[in-house]
C-alpha cells in the first residue's frame, strides 16, 4: 500500500519526473502520428496500383499478341473458374502520344492500353479515376462531377466534351474559311481562340507560310474531306499534322463525330501546373482535354513490327493520383488499338475478334491469390504466357516502402529509447534524493523488494502517463493533421504538403489499433526497464547507511 | 533456559507476558547482545566500533545508552534494531537469536516487534502526518487488506497522534510542524503497532532542552503505563539520567553507571 501512495506522491511532487512524462510523450505522440501517415500513404498507394493492376494478370509474352484469346480465357476459366470475379482481355502495348502545345509536338512515350470499359470496371476501380466521374475544383470552388457514378464508363464524350468538340470544329472551319477568302492579301490575322493550341495556330501557319509558301495552299488550308481513315496515315507523312492540326473536319456525314480510335490518357499527359508569378499560385495548364483530337503512335504486330500512328479523339482523362501511371497510362478503345496493330483477325467472320497481350482478373473476396497464381502457372506453358499478382508487378515499390517503414518505426523507437536513458538519470537522481526515506520504510520493516517495486511503479506510472498523454496527443494530431498543416502552411508562408507531388487532395492517414497498442506497450515497457537500475540500487542500500547523514 | 518463545513469520508476538513471568525463575532478558562486534572499513582502514558488547534489555526498563560521538552507541541501537549485522557475536531477542534470521523474517520483526525513533524524526516529507503515522500499517499489510481495514486504521492511527498530543495536526505535512511535533509524529509512527520495544537514536538531539524534556517525559510516560521497553542513545548526561538505567560506552566497551532496579520491570 505504501508503495502505491508514496510512487503517487512523487509523481504528483516530483516535477522533474514530468520531463520523463514529456519525453515519452513526445515519443510515443511522434511514433503514431508518422507510423499512421505512413500507412496512410502506403495503403492509399496500394489501393491505387491495386486499381490499376488487377489482382492477378496473366500476360502473353509476346507483345504480337495470343490470337485465340478466347481458348486462354477458357482456360482460365477452367483452371481457377471457381475464385475468379471478373476478367478483361487487354493489350498493352508501349507506344508514343502525340500532342500540340503552344505551337510544338510534343512526342511522349507512353503505355497504350486497350480495354473493354465494361469488363475492366468489373475487374477493378478504374471508373472512379476518370476525370468526368470526379468532382473538380475551379478557382477554389467545388465542381460537381459531369456524369453521375451510376452511369456506365465507356469511351463516349460528355455533353460538355461534345459541345467543347463541336465549338472548335466550328471555329477551325470558319477560320478556314475566312483564311481562304484573304487567301490572296496574304495577311494573317491571328485570331484568339479558347483552346491555346488554336491560339498558336495563326503563327503556325504563318510559318508555315514563310517557309513553305507555295505548298500552303494545297497543304493545309483546304479542307480534305476525301481522307477518312486516319488508320492508314504514318509518320512522316505530313497529313500526321494535318490532323493535329484540325484542319479537317473528320467525316463528311458528321464532322463531330469521334474518330475510331478513343483514348483516355493520364492527367499527367494532359496537363500540368504552372506558379503565377504575382500570387504563387498554382495554376492548372490543359494541354489537351476531353473533345480534343491527339495522336498515338505503336509498333503492329507484325514481324519485323513497323510503326504505326493515327489520329484519335480524347474521350476522358484519367487521374489515379499515381504519378507514375498518370503520366505514363493511355487507355484505348481495345477495338481501335487492335485494329491499328492490326490484330484483329481476318478469319473471324464478324471482325470483332482480335488478339490479346494479356488477361486481368479479378478473384473473389478471400481466394487466395498465391495459390490462383500457382495453379494457373501450371495449367499455361510459362514459355508464352507469365503470371503475376499485382503485388508482384509492383513489388520493388512495394518493398521499398516496407523497408523505409521498418527502418522509420526503428529510428522512432531510438527516440523512446532515448526517453527512457533520461528516465534512467532522473531515477537515479530520485534514489539519491530519497536515500533517506528508503532508510525509513526499511527500518519501519519495509523489504528490499518493497522499496523496488515503489521504483519500478514509478516507472510504470511515468510510462502509462507518458504514452496515455501521448496516444492521445497523437491520434489527435492525426485527426486534425490537415488542419494543422493548412496553419503550418499560413504561418511560413509555404506549401508544408505539395498536392501536386503526391496527388492527394489531402494528407491521407490509417490509424491502426494494433501500432497504437504496439506503440504504448513499447514506451510503457522501455519506462519500466529504464527503472530497473535505479531501483534494485534503492533496494540494495543498507538502511544505516541512508540513515546516518542528515 | 525454558522459554520457549519463537518468532516464527507468522507468530511473532511473545506468549502471554504473565505467563513468562510465572514460568521463569531467573528473569529472561527480552533483548540481549552477546559478544558483540562491529567495525566500519574506510578504505583498506578497519575501524573498530564495538569491542564486545554484552548488554541485557529486560522488559519493561527504560535503558538510556550514554557515549560520546563515534562511540558506537548508535551502532548497537542499529544492531539491536537489526537495521545492521554484528561481525562477531549475537542478538537475541526473548532468548532467541535473531540476528541471522533470513532478511524477509527481520523486516518483519522491524515491523512487528521495534519501534524507531530518531534524532532527525526522518518523516516521509510528500506524506500528511496522519499518512506518516500510517506508514508502518501500510508496511504490515497488503493493499487490499489495507483497504479493507482502512477506517479501522484511520482511527488508531488518529488515537495514538491524539495520545502524543498532536491531534490538531493531522493533514499538515511534516514541513509545517515544529521540531517537538516531528518528534512527536515520529513516535507517534514509531508506536502505531503497538511494538514491544522502542528504539530512540538521540531523541532530543535536535530540540531544545524544554522540549527535549517534553518527549523524555512522553517516553517515561509511555515506559510506566504502556510497559514498553525503551532503549535510548543520547550523548547528554541529564536526559540519560530520566532513565531508569544507565550504561555508557567508551571506545566500544560497556561502562555500567547505574545498575538499579535491573531485571525489576
Amino acid at each position: 500500500m505504501y508503495k502505491a501512495l508514496l510512487c503517487m506522491r512523487y509523481l504528483r511532487s516530483r516535477y522533474i519526473a514530468l520531463a520523463s512524462i514529456i519525453s515519452v510523450m513526445l515519443g510515443v505522440a511522434t511514433m503514431i502520428v508518422v507510423n499512421s501517415v505512413m500507412s496512410g500513404f502506403t495503403t492509399e498507394m496500394r489501393d491505387r496500383i491495386h486499381g490499376i493492376l488487377s489482382d492477378v494478370t496473366v500476360q502473353y509474352n509476346s507483345l504480337s499478341g495470343d490470337e485465340d484469346p478466347e481458348a486462354l480465357i477458357e482456360q482460365i476459366r477452367k483452371v481457377v473458374g471457381d475464385d475468379i470475379y471478373a476478367l478483361t482481355p487487354t493489350v498493352d502495348i508501349p507506344g508514343m502520344f502525340m500532342s500540340k502545345h503552344y505551337g510544338e509536338y510534343r512526342t511522349q512515350p507512353v503505355m497504350l492500353i486497350g480495354i473493354d470499359p465494361k469488363t475492366k470496371s468489373q475487374v477493378g476501380p478504374w471508373k472512379e479515376y476518370l476525370q468526368s466521374f470526379q468532382e473538380t475544383e475551379v478557382d477554389g470552388k467545388k465542381v460537381p462531377p459531369q456524369r453521375s457514378m451510376s452511369e456506365a464508363a465507356g469511351f463516349t464524350l460528355t455533353k460538355e466534351a461534345k459541345a467543347y468538340r463541336k465549338r472548335w470544329i466550328d471555329q477551325n472551319a470558319s477560320f478556314q474559311h475566312y483564311h481562304a477568302m484573304n487567301h490572296d492579301h496574304e495577311q494573317v490575322n491571328p485570331i484568339k481562340l479558347k483552346n491555346p493550341i488554336q491560339t498558336v495556330e495563326g503563327i503556325k501557319s504563318e510559318k508555315s507560310k514563310v517557309t513553305t509558301a507555295d505548298s500552303v495552299e494545297t497543304d493545309s488550308d483546304v479542307p480534305n474531306f476525301e481522307e477518312d481513315d486516319p488508320i492508314e496515315d504514318s509518320i512522316p507523312d505530313s497529313h500526321l499534322f494535318d490532323d493535329l492540326d484540325k484542319n479537317k473536319p473528320v467525316e463528311a456525314a458528321d464532322p463531330y463525330e469521334l474518330r475510331d480510335i478513343q483514348i483516355i490518357p493520364g492527367a499527367g499527359l494532359t496537363q500540368y501546373f504552372i506558379p503565377d508569378e504575382k500570387t504563387g499560385k498554382l495554376e492548372l495548364v490543359e494541354i489537351i482535354k476531353a473533345g480534343d483530337d491527339a495522336n498515338i503512335a505503336t509498333p503492329n504486330s507484325a514481324l519485323p513490327p513497323e510503326l504505326k500512328s493515327a489520329a484519335v479523339s480524347l474521350v476522358d482523362i484519367f487521374k489515379s493520383g499515381m504519378s507514375e501511371y498518370d503520366s505514363k497510362l493511355v487507355f484505348v478503345n481495345l477495338k481501335g488499338l487492335q485494329k491499328l496493330r492490326g490484330m484483329l483477325l481476318s478469319t473471324a467472320a464478324d471482325d470483332e475478334k482480335g488478339a490479346i497481350t494479356s488477361v486481368q482478373i479479378k478473384l473473389k473476396d478471400g481466394a487466395d491469390s498465391d495459390k490462383v497464381v500457382a495453379k494457373l502457372k501450371a495449367a499455361l506453358p510459362p514459355v508464352f504466357y507469365s503470371v503475376r499478382t499485382w503485388e508482384d508487378q509492383q513489388m520493388p515499390l512495394l518493398s521499398a516502402v516496407d523497408i523505409e517503414t521498418t527502418i522509420l518505426n526503428i529510428l522512432l523507437f531510438l527516440i523512446i529509447a532515448v526517453a527512457g536513458f533520461g528516465i534512467l538519470a532522473i531515477f537515479f537522481m530520485i534514489v539519491v534524493e530519497k536515500t533517506r526515506d528508503i532508510g525509513i520504510l526499511k527500518s519501519l520493516g519495509a523489504s528490499s523488494n518493497g522499496v523496488m517495486s515503489i521504483f519500478l511503479a514509478y516507472g510504470l506510472a511515468l510510462g502509462v502517463v507518458g504514452s496515455g498523454v501521448g496516444v492521445v496527443m497523437g491520434l489527435l494530431f492525426v485527426k486534425y493533421i490537415n488542419v494543422i498543416e493548412g496553419w503550418l502552411t499560413w504561418v511560413t508562408g509555404r506549401k508544408v504538403f505539395d498536392e501536386r507531388i503526391y496527388y492527394f487532395p489531402e494528407i491521407p492517414t490509417s490509424v491502426s489499433a494494433s501500432m497504437v497498442i504496439w506503440v504504448a506497450v513499447g514506451a510503457i515497457t522501455i519506462s519500466v526497464l529504464a527503472s530497473i537500475l535505479p531501483a534494485r540500487r534503492a533496494s540494495r542500500l543498507h538502511p544505516v547507511q541512508a540513515l546516518r547523514y542528515e | 533456559m525454558t522459554v520457549d518463545l519463537s518468532y516464527s513469520e507468522n507468530n511473532v508476538t511473545p506468549k502471554d507476558q504473565n505467563s513468562l513471568k510465572e514460568s521463569v525463575i531467573m528473569p529472561e532478558p527480552q533483548l540481549r547482545s552477546i559478544a558483540v562486534e562491529k567495525a566500519y572499513r574506510k578504505g583498506d582502514l578497519k575501524i573498530p566500533v564495538l569491542r564486545g558488547i554484552d548488554q541485557k534489555v529486560f522488559e519493561g526498563d527504560f535503558l538510556s545508552i550514554i557515549g560520546q560521538s563515534g562511540s558506537g552507541k548508535s551502532t548497537l541501537l542499529h544492531l539491536f534494531g537489526l537495521l545492521d549485522h554484528p561481525d562477531i557475536g549475537e542478538i537475541h531477542l526473548n532468548g532467541e537469536r535473531i540476528d541471522d534470521l533470513p532478511a524477509k523474517t527481520r523486516d518483519q520483526l522491524r515491523n512487528h516487534v521495534f519501534g524507531f525513533i530518531f534524532q532527525f524524526y526522518h518523516l516521509l516529507p510528500e506524506l500528511s502526518l496522519l499518512e506518516n503515522v500510517m506508514v508502518p500499517m501500510m508496511i504490515r499489510h497488503s493493499m487490499w487488506d489495507f483497504w479493507k481495514q482502512k477506517r479501522k486504521f484511520k482511527d488508531q492511527a488518529k488515537e495514538i497522534i491524539s495520545k502524543v498530543g498532536l491531534d490538531h495536526r493531522f493533514t499538515h505535512k511534516p514541513s509545517e510542524l515544529s521540531g517537538g511535533e516531528m518528534q512527536r509524529a515520529a513516535i507517534a509512527r514509531a508506536l502505531v503497532l503497538k511494538p514491544k520495544i522502542l528504539l530512540a537514536d538521540e531523541p532530543t538531539g535536535n530540540l531544545d532542552s524544554k522540549t527535549g524534556g517534553e518527549i523524555i517525559e512522553l517516553l517515561n510516560t509511555l515506559n510506566d503505563l504502556d510497559k514498553l521497553t525503551v532503549v535510548m542513545v543520547t550523548h547528554d548526561e541529564a536526559i540519560a539520567k530520566e532513565a531508569k538505567n544507565q550504561v555508557r560506552i567508551v571506545e566500544g566497551r560497556i561502562e555500567r553507571l547505574a545498575t538499579s532496579k535491573v531485571g525489576v520491570a
